[in-house]
């Protein structure tokens, strides 16, 4: 039963932890501003964009086509 | 008023979609096709200078992420922007320098949407120098830091207007820091309080379900060891607000709210420490950290807000922090503290007048909307006077100050008492009225309870002592206020009246009288009473509106709205004198707008409460337009409601021409008081609260800030919130103004909600006492009646604000 002495200190340690990680972020100033990060977030280099998309759309058109074999070749 | 343009654009947008051309900037409406690239249309060469500006630094995502996010640069003036050079200014406006780089914030109204963060996060593509910039949407506000080898202050400030995002400079608003550090503080503590608390009830299980205590008997022992250990940081720091504000009021001779909570708390501790060291007992730590947790929770609450909103700016937040003086044929800019009477200085257009001035060269034409709410700028001629806070509208003018800035007609609004007494001795909160009574109530039945045990078992005085303190702790009485009125505050806000904090509800509901200013505050400011006297045909209309559209003065706007379905015409020559009107050439017609004397070239003396203006095309005399102010909407219903339960009296600083008119409105003509300066406005409401009147002062302008100031509740109207508004207890969106007898009979509701959920609360101590009384109240019962009686006077009050705020329709 003495065991749960040891436990308590271990979740204490923890919660310690995460004490300090909120005090944390209070102080670095993650809470001043809540609304203009997840603006700034979809926001992306102008080329990377395009980039990203167009790979996206060649792969999607790729495996529709596939798809579309697989239909015909079941039918 | 840009936004304003803006608004009455879209509203064309959505009706005329199909025929009409767009600028792709600012998405006001083109004339034609004329100035564009490639197909891409712009309104004004202003809007297309950004566009190159952008295009060339490839920055045209900027248009991509919204469409047409600019802001119009039709109305735009240069700035004279030479005193950010001067090196006193600069260490006051910036926030942080070693010699080579150096951090400023600035607020920027103008911007609007996510294209709006997006440029101004990429400024180091405009310029090289800006190392990085960072924006806060819901403030307004940039971070920039920057490398003072490749770029300077003015550079990037100069950057930042050509592309449309004009910073605010001036020196009062950078005392908002202090605010934000008491708040991240309360946070903090929170984040401890809330800590301590979970990790104490964890400890304190085994006690209330009385588990291991025969097992492991030392485990009751450490757990509390660590309990008191887990309690000192919500003892020392959580609460220490509560300690200071009660150790104020007893100071001050008063016995605020805060006194039973901390002579609860201390008890609290101390009663627990005993009951562990010397009694082997449990103690009540956990109600001690509980309460604390939800007493900050509820300051939380009740400390909302509006970032962007500043209810603390004077006179200096408007005027302008440098001026420029002419010695000798020489021009240096000083700043403004330092400009003493008989100084010769340049006021440039769209520049503010710093201190009252006789006019030396130059036409004036004076636009004192700010300070009184009319819209329509006066023209001067030399050797008039110049009251201080005009902005000039036009050429740039000389003028020889004849008081010092603080002593203006205006400005020496600020020095009488009303704006030097403390703001606290205002607030007498309902809580703090009733918890006078309620301390020396519980402390009465405390000491006769102790009275009582002394005779009959003296072994449990101690504990039944304590326990009535500990119960009696008004913690859901204290949570009934912050969460009643925190909610009544964002259910105000969500409809557009702005208020400083939540005393300002309390405060309203307890108003007897009600002043009204006129101009600008029970009349509209952008939009005025049209009507064209003569005859029109459509021809003649496309002609007046393509006219008046390259004109930003308040009454071609005026005109510009009162054409609703007619065309634009390309202009071939257009030419604005200041303070007489507008000259144009389209389709080969030359049209005049503007006063009779430049119009019709005579001057006839006819004496009108309505401004005219007069039309001729082709030097035919066409008519002239009347206009003149226009009431809000609503506000006969609202008079009419109001004067019901309320005195109502009327300031107006003009002369009393619309008498008549108001009469409409007001039932009672003795209150109708016109010619008021801005000191007599002030004194009205003084003599008011002499004979113990309560009164609400709704105003707009400069010259109301000092009876906004002294009356117990004073409300500024703005059509635009991000524009300035005087000091004030709050700000209310025009267009709510028909709801202000909606928003006072809601607060005198939310008082009376925190009324019911007082006596609620009552209930909870009276059967707490009588635990406590009995000598019988255990740490179980402490820890589940306080939680309880806390929790259901939040639900309680939660749930009313906001049951009635949907009766209302407020949600």
């Amino acid at each position: 039963m003495s065991v749960v002495f040891v436990l308590i200190g271990a979740s204490l340690l923890v919660a310690i932890g995460f004490l300090v990680a909120y005090l944390w972020a209070v102080k670095s100033g993650q809470y001043d501003d809540k609304y203009t990060p997840s603006i700034r977030i979809l926001f992306d280099d102008n080329n990377k964009v395009q980039n990203d998309l167009t790979t996206k759309q060649n792969s999607k058109s790729r495996e529709q086509s596939a798809e579309n074999k697989v239909l015909s070749e079941k039918e | 008023m840009e936004r304003i343009e803006y608004n009455s654009n879209t509203e064309i947008l959505e009706t005329h979609s199909n025929r009409k051309i767009f600028c792709y900037h600012c998405g006001d409406e083109c004339p034609d096709e004329s100035i564009h690239i490639n197909e891409k249309v712009f309104c004004c060469n202003g809007c297309k200078t950004v566009y190159e500006i952008l295009n060339q630094h490839n920055l045209c995502n900027y248009y991509t992420l919204e469409s047409s996010p600019g802001i119009t640069k039709k109305y735009d003036v240069k700035r004279n922007l030479d005193f950010l050079n001067d090196l006193d200014l600069k260490q006051k406006l910036i926030d942080f320098s070693d010699s080579k780089v150096s951090r400023i914030t600035l607020t920027i109204p103008q911007m609007h949407c996510s294209s709006c963060i997006w440029i101004l996060e990429n400024l180091y593509k405009l310029d090289s120098g800006i190392i990085s910039s960072q924006v806060n949407f819901l403030q307004k506000q940039l971070v920039i830091s920057y490398s003072e080898e490749k770029t300077n202050l003015k550079q990037i400030v100069e950057l930042l207007d050509s592309i449309g995002y004009e910073p605010l400079l001036n020196l009062e608003e950078k005392k908002e820091e202090k605010a934000k550090a008491e708040n991240k503080n309360l946070y903090y503590k929170i984040g401890i309080a809330g800590f301590c608390f979970g990790n104490i009830m964890l400890l304190s299980f085994p006690e209330y379900l009385s588990i291991g205590a025969e097992e492991l008997p030392e485990m009751k022992r450490i757990f509390a060891y660590l309990n008191i250990l887990l309690s000192l940081p919500v003892f020392f720091y959580s609460s220490t607000d509560y300690f200071t504000s009660a150790w104020k009021g007893i100071k001050k001779k008063i016995v605020n709210i805060d006194v039973p909570i901390a002579l609860g708390i201390i008890v609290l501790f101390v009663r627990s420490l005993v009951d562990i060291v010397f009694l082997n007992g449990a103690g009540y730590l956990d109600s001690l950290s509980g309460l604390v947790f939800f007493l900050l929770i509820g300051k939380l609450f009740q400390n909302k807000t509006y970032d962007t909103l500043n209810f603390e700016r004077n006179y200096k937040s408007y005027f302008p922090i440098s001026v420029t003086i002419r010695k000798e044929n020489v021009e240096t800019t000083i700043p403004v503290e330092k400009l003493e009477i008989g100084k010769r200085i340049i006021v440039r257009n769209n520049e503010i007048i710093p201190a009252d001035s006789i006019l030396i060269k130059g036409k004036a034409n004076i636009d004192y909307s700010f300070v009184t709410g009319e819209s329509n700028p006066i023209s001067k001629t030399t050797g008039e006077m110049i009251y201080a806070g005009g902005r000039q509208v036009g050429e740039a003018i000389e003028l020889e100050t004849i008081k010092e800035v603080s002593q203006s007609y205006l400005t020496q609004l600020w020095n009488s008492k009303t704006f030097q007494k403390e703001e606290e001795s205002k607030i007498v909160s309902l809580a703090n009225s009733i918890s006078k009574h309620f301390t020396f109530i519980v402390l009465f039945i405390a000491s006769v309870g102790a009275l009582y045990w002394l005779f009959i078992n003296p072994s449990i005085v101690f504990s039944a002592f304590t326990a009535v303190l500990i119960v009696a702790c008004p913690c859901a009485l204290a949570l009934s206020t912050p969460f009643t009125l925190g909610n009544t505050l964002r259910i105000f806000g969500r409809n557009k009246f702005y208020l400083k904090n939540t005393n300002v509800i309390e405060n309203l509901a307890s108003v007897e009288h009600i002043v009204f200013d006129k101009t600008g505050t029970i009349t509209e400011n952008n939009s005025a009473e049209v009507n064209f006297v003569g005859k029109l045909n459509q021809h003649e209309k496309s002609l007046i509106k393509s006219a008046v559209r390259n004109s930003s003065h308040p009454l071609s706007r005026n005109i510009y709205n009162f054409f609703n379905d007619v065309d634009l015409i390309p202009v071939e020559s257009y030419n604005e004198i200041t303070g007489e009107g507008i000259e144009a050439v389209i389709n080969n017609h030359k049209i005049k707008i503007g006063s009779q004397h430049f119009v019709l070239e005579k001057h006839n003396n006819t004496t009108n409460d309505s401004t005219r203006v007069y039309v001729s095309i082709d030097n035919n005399n066409m008519g002239y337009f009347s206009i003149s102010n226009k009431y809000r909407k609503g506000l006969k219903e609202i008079i009419s409601v109001l004067e019901k339960d309320y005195e109502i009296s009327l300031l107006s600083g003009d002369n009393d021409s619309e008498r008549e008119k108001l009469r409409e409105f007001f039932a009672d003509d003795k209150e109708l008081h016109f010619k008021q300066s801005p000191h007599d406005k002030l004194d009205f409401i003084n003599n008011l609260q002499k004979i113990g009147k309560k009164v609400l002062m709704i105003g707009d302008g400069l010259n109301d800030a000092g009876a906004l100031k002294q009356s117990d509740v004073g409300i500024s109207i703005s059509d635009d919130i991000n524009n300035f508004s005087p000091a004030c207890d709050g700000i209310l969106e025009a267009q709510s103004f028909n709801r202000i007898a909606d928003f006072i009979h809601f607060s005198i509701k939310s008082k009376k909600i925190i009324i019911a959920s007082f006596i609620l609360s009552f209930v909870y101590n009276i059967i707490g006492i009588a635990f406590a009384v009995s000598g019988s109240l255990s740490p179980i019962v402490a820890a589940i009646l306080m939680p309880i009686s806390s929790i259901s006077v939040v639900v309680f009050t939660t749930f009313s604000v906001n049951f009635l705020a949907k009766k209302k329709g407020m949600i």
